[in-house]
């Protein structure tokens, strides 16, 4: 005798209670209607993307050339490029890189997988993750009280590291939220199964762990330093300079940076100006796109499903 | 891991291959280094300067920063500057602060921007506005209050007036409050603010019952969008503003380390070709040149290292500093 | 065998003993430097904690702490300031819960196909590009706002929206943060194991209750997680406010006026021309600290409720 029919008549009896919709036309209208709407909330996304790089590449491409690109600001619109800004742009993405990913990383295998489950931790979770709501402008206040002024001397004060520092710092939570993640959906069989052939934490990490969750280490980074691309009060505040003479020569040196640029040929009264600022924003946009292409074919490689 | 090791070693070589193929030999840090920081408004003056004295100078390396005059004068008296770019003048903490920390300044004034009131281009029945109607419309009292035309002068229209102006962090705000409402800072506060000036053109341009105020230069660039009211019976312009008729026109300055000064040869080389060509280089950014008169008066203060403050500029204002 | 001969370095027992001992110390080393980069975070909390500090209390002996929680108007950087903080915190909270209203349905959603409906090929390309929208520099979806959606809504649904307003800040501030929530809980999603979804399929159920009633409750902690990293996106966002919504500090429930966030005063007056140590400065710490004891008290909150959920899944 079924339990519940889906419209097939029941011998005697009458139609039971159930928890369950039972009618398969239902359940089917619904699957529809769902599969429609993911399918809609996806495409807005890609939509207001699409409109938005439109817009952009209108303005931006044509104005685009060599000279755009090794070009140094000017007060004349048509002279205008970016040379020292992209430079500056790529060396704090780099340093920037090295310092938070590591940093983040590290930082989400001890609280996943090290540390006891204490009031402490707990204190720093939390703290972790209320530092993502942070505004970049207080790390900017942040920066430069601590890399600028108070270690200037090693730093080099308004240097790209200084930069540099700040922005891993802003970026650094969601690193550590993205990989920290990434590791809870690891089951607690593949730990377990690493420790009962006597393998230490290390090197179950090591072997394991990292390699299944560095996809979504992955995704942390590409978020984390697409926003750290694109951020200007911080560097304002830090000490990047809108307009240079020179480009930078290493990591203690005075440098722009993309955003900067671009945030100041947009409030430039002349309207070339403000095409200069659309090629500045394809500039930056291509930047982010290699930057992001590396660790997406990185996480593409090392993603299988479970 | 190490892959991802590998790939960041190959973008920082990029980088660094990057640099390598322009840019200066580094003489040591700070030697032949200007920085040069402050108001955002006068950064384009700056930027034009260090630009053409760049080209003939390739090994002095300049930079120019806008985070705000109030940044730019912290920076300064830290010794961290050697100009400092002023879209004000100096207040009295500030001054304190320079004089404790042992700093002195020469202040130089090195180019006017007009106010102008602009209103929507369909507005026909808006020629001229005096500072009283001015006042009228904008001081703290006419909050929720003065909301129509005709609430400022009998022979415009009842209609609704949206108003657009700088946000209060603005020198712009400072010195249009200061003028028109006899108080810095002294303003209604229910209008569209925005710090950027692109910004109100587009609001101004946009609404047919608008009015606002900005710098000169982003209404020149502007013009088919937008129509300038005449301030007080004279039109906002280069030579009524340099001529000092207009009404709201207000200095820029830019303040030079003294001590540095005579210390950096190439510090004295730029200011000097700065204060040579500046006609050009204030054109060239869009704002108003000084009046010879002004601009003789620049140079003697610089020739003659004058420190401090003046108490009367020579566009005929008193402002607040040292020599009050 | 004795101690001593599984000791003596010379045996094959010997040599594994040794490198045990080197294994248990680099054990503990590496325990402590991971250690190290968790306390990172600490130490910038107590940085920020530090730099905001000395300023908010030298703000606070000018002004009172009553005022400031319960004055209605805020009037910061003009004469005769009025310091209700109320004020800044409306226009935060507004322009957020539009922006979470916006996101968090489409994010999910979006993450759902990407995970369940879409191909692997599909996905390879789809998700980075979503990912993309991450990137795009907040100023530029700042003038987005002001330039492109605001016209647009004021010719269509909205005549009497005012050229800054909460509504455009608030939408396009929610499709920035859309990848965050997307992403985030995508890989959450994908990472279910597979067996959990035939199961299911197994025992008739269509895709999409598979999706909605096992996968996705499956991976709820990811999801909360990518939820919560969205909204203080959204609270601690600086520029797409600062240029879209306006700089008018007014206490309004009303999306279609403008209103100034707590971040965009913070901007406002320290890129502009106040003396540094002044009154008005000085708020900015203020207004900072208020703005991180906000989401403090958020986070507590809602780690408390993850931890609830948590537990009643596993």
């Amino acid at each position: 005798m079924t339990r519940s029919g889906t419209g097939i008549a029941q011998k005697g009896g009458p139609e039971q209670e159930s928890v369950f919709k039972t009618s398969t036309a239902v359940r089917y209208a619904l699957d529809l209607v769902f599969t429609i709407l993911v399918f809609v909330a996806t495409m807005i996304g890609l939509v207001v993307l699409a409109v938005l790089l439109i817009d952009i590449a209108r303005d931006g491409v044509p104005r685009l050339s060599w000279e755009f690109l090794t070009g140094f600001p000017s007060i004349s619109p048509e002279r205008s490029g970016v040379y020292p800004a992209l430079l500056g742009s790529l060396w704090l993405l780099v340093i920037t890189a090295i310092v938070s990913v590591p940093l983040g990383v590290g930082a989400a295998l001890y609280l996943q997988e090290y540390a006891p489950d204490t009031w402490l931790t707990r204190l720093i979770e939390v703290n972790v993750s209320n530092l993502a709501g942070v505004p970049s402008i207080i790390y900017g206040l942040l920066g430069l009280g601590i890399f600028v002024n108070l270690l200037g001397p090693i730093t080099g004060g308004q240097s790209i590291v200084s930069g540099a520092l700040t922005l891993a710092l802003l970026i650094l939570p969601v690193v550590i939220i993205a990989t920290r993640e990434a590791l809870r959906a690891i089951p607690d069989s593949v730990r377990e199964g690493g420790f009962a052939l006597g393998a230490t934490r290390w090197e179950v990490i090591r072997g394991h762990l990292l390699p299944m969750a560095l996809p979504g280490a992955l995704t942390g980074t590409i978020l984390a330093l697409s926003r750290a691309i694109g951020e200007t009060a911080p560097l304002i505040v830090v000490g990047a300079a809108t307009y240079i003479t020179f480009v930078p020569e290493g990591p203690l040196s005075a440098y722009s940076a993309l955003p900067i640029a671009i945030y100041d040929f947009v409030s430039r009264p002349q309207e070339a100006f403000q095409i200069a600022a659309a090629a500045g924003i394809v500039v930056l946009m291509v930047v982010l796109l290699l930057t992001n292409s590396v660790a997406i074919w990185l996480r593409n490689k090392y993603q299988r499903r479970g | 891991m190490s892959l991802l090791l590998r790939t960041f070693l190959l973008a920082l070589t990029l980088a660094l291959a990057g640099c390598g193929g322009r840019g200066q030999e580094q003489e040591g840090d700070g030697q032949s280094q200007i920085a040069v920081e402050g108001s955002s408004t006068v950064l384009p003056i700056t930027q034009a300067a260090a630009e053409a004295f760049n080209r003939q100078n390739s090994d002095v390396r300049i930079t120019v920063s806008g985070a705000g005059t109030g940044d730019g004068f912290e920076a300064f008296c830290n010794v961290d500057t050697q100009i400092s770019d002023a879209s004000r003048p100096i207040k009295d903490e500030e001054a304190d602060r320079c004089e404790q920390a042992g700093v002195e300044y020469i202040e130089l004034a090195i180019a006017q921007d007009a106010l102008t009131v602009v209103v929507n281009p369909r507005n026909d029945f808006a020629q001229n506005i005096t500072l009283d109607e001015l006042r009228t419309l904008w001081e703290p009292s006419a909050e929720g209050q003065v909301t129509t035309w005709n609430q400022v002068n009998l022979e415009w229209p009842d209609q609704q007036i949206s108003l657009y102006g700088p946000g209060s962090q603005s020198g712009t705000f400072d010195f249009f409050t200061e003028r028109v409402n006899g108080k810095e800072d002294e303003s209604r506060t229910d209008y569209q603010a925005s710090e950027d000036d692109n910004v109100l053109v587009q609001g101004v341009s946009g609404d047919t019952s608008a009015l606002g105020y900005f710098g000169f230069g982003y209404f020149e660039q502007n013009q088919q969008r937008l129509k300038a009211l005449n301030v007080d019976g004279i039109a906002p312009s280069v030579e009524t503003t340099q001529s000092g008729e207009y009404p709201l026109s207000r200095p820029l300055f830019i303040y030079v380390n003294a001590q540095d000064l005579e210390e950096q040869p190439e510090l004295e080389e730029f200011v000097q070709f700065y204060l040579e060509n500046l006609d050009q280089f204030v054109e060239q950014a869009q704002y108003v040149p000084l009046s010879p008169e002004a601009a003789q008066e620049a140079g003697e203060r610089f020739n003659n290292r004058t420190t401090g403050t003046a108490p009367e500029d020579a566009l005929g204002a008193e402002h607040k500093g040292n020599g009050k | 065998m004795t101690v001593e001969a599984r000791r003596d370095p010379r045996s094959e027992a010997g040599k594994w003993h040794r490198e045990s001992r080197a294994r248990h110390f680099r054990e503990r080393a590496i325990k402590i430097v991971l250690a190290a980069c968790a306390y990172v975070s600490v130490l910038t909390t107590f940085g920020i904690v530090f730099v905001l500090i000395f300023e908010t209390i030298a703000f606070f002996r000018e002004v009172s702490v009553v005022e400031f929680l319960t004055s209605t108007t805020w009037s910061a950087a003009f004469a005769n300031p009025q310091f209700g903080i109320i004020v800044l915190i409306s226009g935060t909270l507004l322009t957020s819960i539009i922006a979470i209203a916006v996101a968090l349905p489409v994010g999910l959603l979006a993450a759902i196909f990407l995970s369940e409906y879409a191909s692997t090929r599909l996905r390879r390309w789809l998700k980075p590009a979503l990912e993309v929208l991450a990137g795009v520099p907040t100023i530029v979806y700042g003038y987005f706002a002001l330039t492109f959606v605001t016209p647009f809504l004021q010719s269509t649904i909205f005549p009497s929206l005012t050229i800054f307003n909460a509504l455009s800040a608030g939408l396009v501030m929610g499709v920035m943060i859309i990848p965050t929530i997307a992403s985030v809980s995508e890989d959450a999603i994908y990472a279910v194991p597979r067996g959990l979804r035939e199961g299911a399929y197994a025992l008739g159920a269509t895709k999409r209750e598979v999706a909605t009633k096992i996968v996705v409750p499956a991976a709820l902690s990811g999801i909360v997680a990518a939820t919560i990293l969205g909204i203080s996106r959204a609270i601690g966002e600086t520029m797409i406010v600062a240029v879209a919504a306006g700089n008018l500090a007014q206490l309004t429930a009303n999306p279609q006026e403008a209103v100034q966030t707590m971040t965009a005063f913070i901007v406002q007056v320290a890129s502009g021309d106040t003396p540094t140590g002044s009154l008005t400065f000085n708020t900015i710490f203020a207004v900072g600290t208020t703005l991180f004891i906000m989401t403090l008290i958020l986070n507590i909150v809602s780690y408390l409720f993850v931890r609830r959920f948590w537990e009643i899944y596993e």
